[in-house]
């Protein structure tokens, strides 16, 4: 129990927390708790609010109204190096005149910290650069700056270590090697991290818990395979991987199941993966779900089946193959198949049919943008 | 290939780059002609336009030459104080304009930019109508010297440190709060050491644009004379040799201070590249 | 909002005192200056003077001193153009050609700044005088006659104002030629076959912003200059400067004086700005 409260004590608490610039609200009135160790991602396209919640976080923003907690702690209002929050930045902002060994120890030594020495030999270490101490910045690569802004950071063991897009200027390898490095360091250390980007993979291989934001408020929050799983809207549908969202009339509920109009085909979508609060709703099927045949031909997926489908778009792309196919109410989806090596391809202009095992399928409200957080990424 | 016909290729070749080192030559040669007179002796003659003869006594008795000494003392008196005012003031100038939103800020660039583009001879004769009107003008002297050049070093000052400080990421200071450092640590061991090379580059600059100026200073000057005023007088009546010796050493100086800031940041870099 | 409020007020903190400075001593001068432009010309330093809006002043002034003043703006232009030409080459030099060695030729630009610029001025009397290297070998040529002599001519005193603006030039064209992309100079050379319309289509009018300020740094202070024309010209190439000058401090007719400087003063604003219209680069300034 003891144990419980001290950990709840060093987790971050944000409540109404809401930032306004001259003509635009970047963050809208948000709510979130980040418990302490957590692993946890903010995901948005580009002036979603992340950044802005991040450095509000940090406190290099001074929120509008609202109140940032750590514990029982009150910093909405605390001065950036009053509060123990750390920030890794997206340039790294590393000090272009200190060496890396000073670069690391400038925390310390700001809070006149003993054993200097032996905790900045111990970080450099952790991230393997202890034998660039004494270069200057301009000296490393961009993966080793990286690693010296993590140290920089890392070191002060803050209640809270903020990335601010930490990989993005890294190129595509390197970042796959650093996101697992973050996550090993992550669990090492055993600190919440926040991490703010705009690349759905990087947040769902890294996070534990992911809060997709837009447009200034928190869509929807949970773990990677929840949220890929049962989107709550449109944007989240869209902006994490890719969506067929397909319009449909509410019939009623029939045990766990919704029943649900779609163009003529009656289809049933699980309750707990509902969302739709009228009559009309978007159908959601991700790609990978859903089945293809040839006209006739036996598919495994009882319950939702289409037929009079035609092919109009095929893509072979190695792992799988990516069919667009045209449907007689004039829609066309997304079917992706693997490739398994068992199952022939179909070609441009062939009559097929498609199906979904029910419980993959999700509802969503038809007030909803069907093209929400498509242009992004 | 003959090597003359290999000659004539590589100077086609390079013929942009040869025009321009011959242009350097070209900027180079009076200042070898100061440093080789130097060393004449004119002897009883009057040309003092022509090398007669070898001779370490001008370097030996600088101060031979009667008054000469005395004005590169004003001079550097009133470089080093206009320097010390124009660099604090200029360089607070140029971080409020860089680091602060504020009504009337494109008016105080426009002002700022103003004495660079206006010419030396309508400067110098404006603030001497103003101590004329003020009834100064029998009171010229070291103070009215100062005054206008710290008046024209301020520009110069402010133009090189704002271009050092909106160079600057201020992702940095906001890293250094980040890191613990409050207002005053953040200023001291981040913003001021990065901007440093530039506020010493303009206190440089300063220097030699106060020890150097002669049309604004010569208006302003009453009865003081500084060194750029004693050679103009002296080239009425035929300049005693030793002013060359303080040229060759204002031209060593600064050559050491400007090359060896670039051979030690050349090492620098070369020896933490090798390590 | 308070917090912003104050950070308002540091600002005026910072800029009071180069403000104060700058007001005090170059924005008030420059009225002091109008105003003696304006002095009734009867006074004098011992009974005092009164503006009285003689504009007559300036009638007079131009009147007495305008073949200065042509001179002043003609030798200026000359210079600036020869700068212009010399001072691109080298600028281009350094730009493209100088490798590594471009922060070292660009020190060697600055250094004869270093050095006192009228012992510079000195140095080209001598090297110029009449029976110097440079007369003599041109007596010897023919180019001059063999009593010819370059000394108190309108040569000397524009190859002096050219030798000490040239860095005003270089610097300026150095700063924007060195922002154009070294490949499209190389994409250049293949589209055009000529490498001279292949300079004048990407390379020149990529360099103009640097041409403008290069052109204004040196044309600016040249026209007010005089040391030159006093040190190496004679009677023939007086310059407006040297008037201004001698109306100040020896004739004391300050009347004159202040109304030489403002005419200078407007003449160089209306070229500037006309130059400016002209060459298109109004956002520069």
């Amino acid at each position: 129990m003891s144990q419980g409260s001290s950990e709840g004590s060093r987790s971050l608490h944000l409540s109404q927390l809401t930032k306004e610039f001259a003509n635009f609200t970047a963050v809208k009135s948000l709510d979130l708790d980040v418990p302490h160790g957590s692993f946890f991602a903010l995901l948005g396209p580009s002036g979603c609010g992340k950044t802005t919640t991040l450095r509000m976080v940090a406190g290099l923003e001074t929120p509008t109204s609202g109140t940032i907690r750590i514990g029982d702690t009150d910093i909405t209002y605390a001065k950036p190096y009053q509060r123990p929050v750390n920030t890794v930045f997206q340039s790294y902002a590393l000090f272009p005149h200190l060496d890396i060994y000073e670069n690391v120890a400038f925390g310390l030594r700001r809070r006149r910290s003993s054993e200097v020495h032996r905790q900045v030999n111990d970080m450099l270490a952790l991230v393997e650069l202890t034998s660039q101490a004494r270069k200057k910045p301009a000296q490393l690569s961009g993966g080793q700056q990286q690693r010296v802004a993590l140290a920089r950071a890392l070191i002060n063991r803050p209640d809270v270590l903020l990335l601010d897009e930490p990989l993005g200027a890294l190129d595509l390898k390197l970042r796959r090697a650093m996101q697992l490095e973050l996550k090993r360091i992550q669990t090492e250390v055993g600190l919440t991290f926040i991490h703010v980007t705009h690349d759905q993979e990087e947040a769902m291989t890294m996070a534990d818990t992911i809060a997709v934001m837009n447009a200034g408020v928190i869509e929807q929050m949970g773990a990677p395979n929840d949220l890929y799983e049962n989107p709550k809207t449109t944007f989240v549908a869209n902006f994490l991987g890719q969506s067929n969202l397909i319009a449909g009339k509410v019939l009623g509920p029939d045990g766990d199941f919704a029943k649900v109009n779609m163009h003529g085909v009656t289809v049933s979508i699980p309750t707990s993966r509902a969302h739709a609060s009228g009559s009309d709703g978007w159908i959601g099927i991700r790609p990978e779900k859903v089945l293809i045949a040839g006209v006739g031909e036996e598919i495994d997926a009882p319950g939702n089946h289409l037929d009079g489908g035609i092919v109009t778009d095929v893509s072979f792309v190695g792992v799988s193959t990516q069919y667009m196919v045209r449907m007689p109410w004039g829609q066309e989806l997304q079917v992706f198949e693997q490739n398994t090596g068992r199952r022939r391809l179909f070609a441009k202009g062939e009559t097929v049919d498609l199906s979904w095992r029910p419980e993959y399928a999700f509802l969503l409200d038809a007030s909803q943008d069907v093209n929400a957080g498509i242009e992004e990424d | 290939m003959s090597p003359a016909a290999r000659f004539f290729r590589w100077v086609k070749d390079h013929l942009v780059l040869v025009l321009g080192l011959l242009v350097l030559v070209y900027m180079f040669v009076p200042i070898a002609v100061v440093v080789l007179m130097s060393f004449n002796d004119p002897g009883k003659s009057k040309n003092v336009y022509a090398f007669r003869s070898f001779t370490w006594n001008n370097w030996l008795h600088p101060c031979h030459s009667a008054g000469m000494c005395h004005a590169v003392g004003v001079s550097v008196g009133i470089g080093v104080l206009a320097t010390a005012a124009a660099t604090a003031i200029g360089t607070m100038a140029a971080f409020g304009l860089v680091r602060h939103e504020f009504a009337g800020r494109s008016i105080a660039n426009t002002v700022i930019f103003l004495p660079m583009a206006s010419p030396e001879i309508v400067m110098g004769s404006s603030l001497l109508a103003l101590f004329i009107a003020a009834h100064q003008g029998g009171h010229l002297g070291v103070w009215t010297i100062f005054i206008a050049h710290v008046m024209f070093c301020l520009s110069f000052v402010v133009v090189t440190v704002k271009a050092r400080l909106s160079g600057l990421d201020d992702n940095l200071e906001q890293a250094a709060m980040d890191l613990y450092a409050n207002e005053r640590e953040t200023f001291w061991r981040i913003t001021f050491p990065l901007v440093l090379p530039g506020i010493l580059g303009a206190a440089l600059l300063s220097f030699s644009l106060s020890f150097d100026d002669f049309i604004i200073t010569n208006l302003n000057a009453g009865q003081t004379t500084t060194f750029p005023m004693f050679v103009y007088g002296a080239a009425q009546r035929g300049v005693p040799m030793q002013v060359n010796v303080v040229g060759t050493v204002m031209f060593l100086i600064a050559i050491t201070v400007v090359l060896g800031n670039t051979i030690y940041n050349r090492i620098q870099t070369k020896a933490l590249a090798t390590r | 909002m308070a917090r912003s409020g104050k950070r308002r007020y540091t600002a005026y903190w910072l800029l009071a005192p180069g403000a104060i400075w700058l007001v005090l001593f170059f924005v008030v001068p420059f009225y002091s200056l109008v105003a003696t432009s304006l002095y009734d010309p009867n006074g004098s330093v011992l009974s005092g003077y009164k503006v009285t809006y003689h504009f007559s002043n300036y009638w007079h002034a131009l009147k007495s001193y305008h073949p200065e003043l042509l001179r002043s703006l003609w030798y200026a232009g000359l210079a600036t153009l020869v700068c212009l030409v010399v001072g691109y080459v080298l600028a281009y030099a350094i730009a493209f050609k100088a490798g590594k060695w471009r922060n070292l030729l660009l020190v060697l630009v600055i250094a004869p700044f270093f050095t006192s610029f009228l012992l510079r001025t000195l140095s080209w009397k001598l090297i110029l005088s009449d029976h110097g290297f440079v007369v003599s070998t041109l007596q010897n040529v023919h180019i001059l006659s063999h009593d010819g002599r370059l000394l108190n001519t309108w040569f000397a005193v524009v190859a002096g104002i050219v030798y000490n603006f040239l860095p005003f030039m270089v610097l300026p064209l150095y700063a924007s030629l060195e922002k154009v992309d070294g490949r499209l100079i190389e994409a250049a050379g293949d589209l055009y076959a000529n490498p001279f319309r292949a300079f004048f289509k990407v390379t020149w009018p990529l360099s103009l912003p640097g041409v403008v300020a290069g052109t204004l740094l040196t044309f600016i202070p040249a026209a007010g200059d005089y040391i030159n024309a006093q040190l190496l010209g004679g009677p023939g190439q007086t310059m407006v400067g040297n008037k201004i000058e001698n109306l100040f401090t020896t004739s004391q007719d300050y009347p004159d004086a202040g109304a030489l400087s403002m005419i200078l003063m407007i003449l160089i604003i209306g070229m500037v700005m006309v130059y400016i219209r002209t060459s298109g680069t109004e956002d520069l300034v």
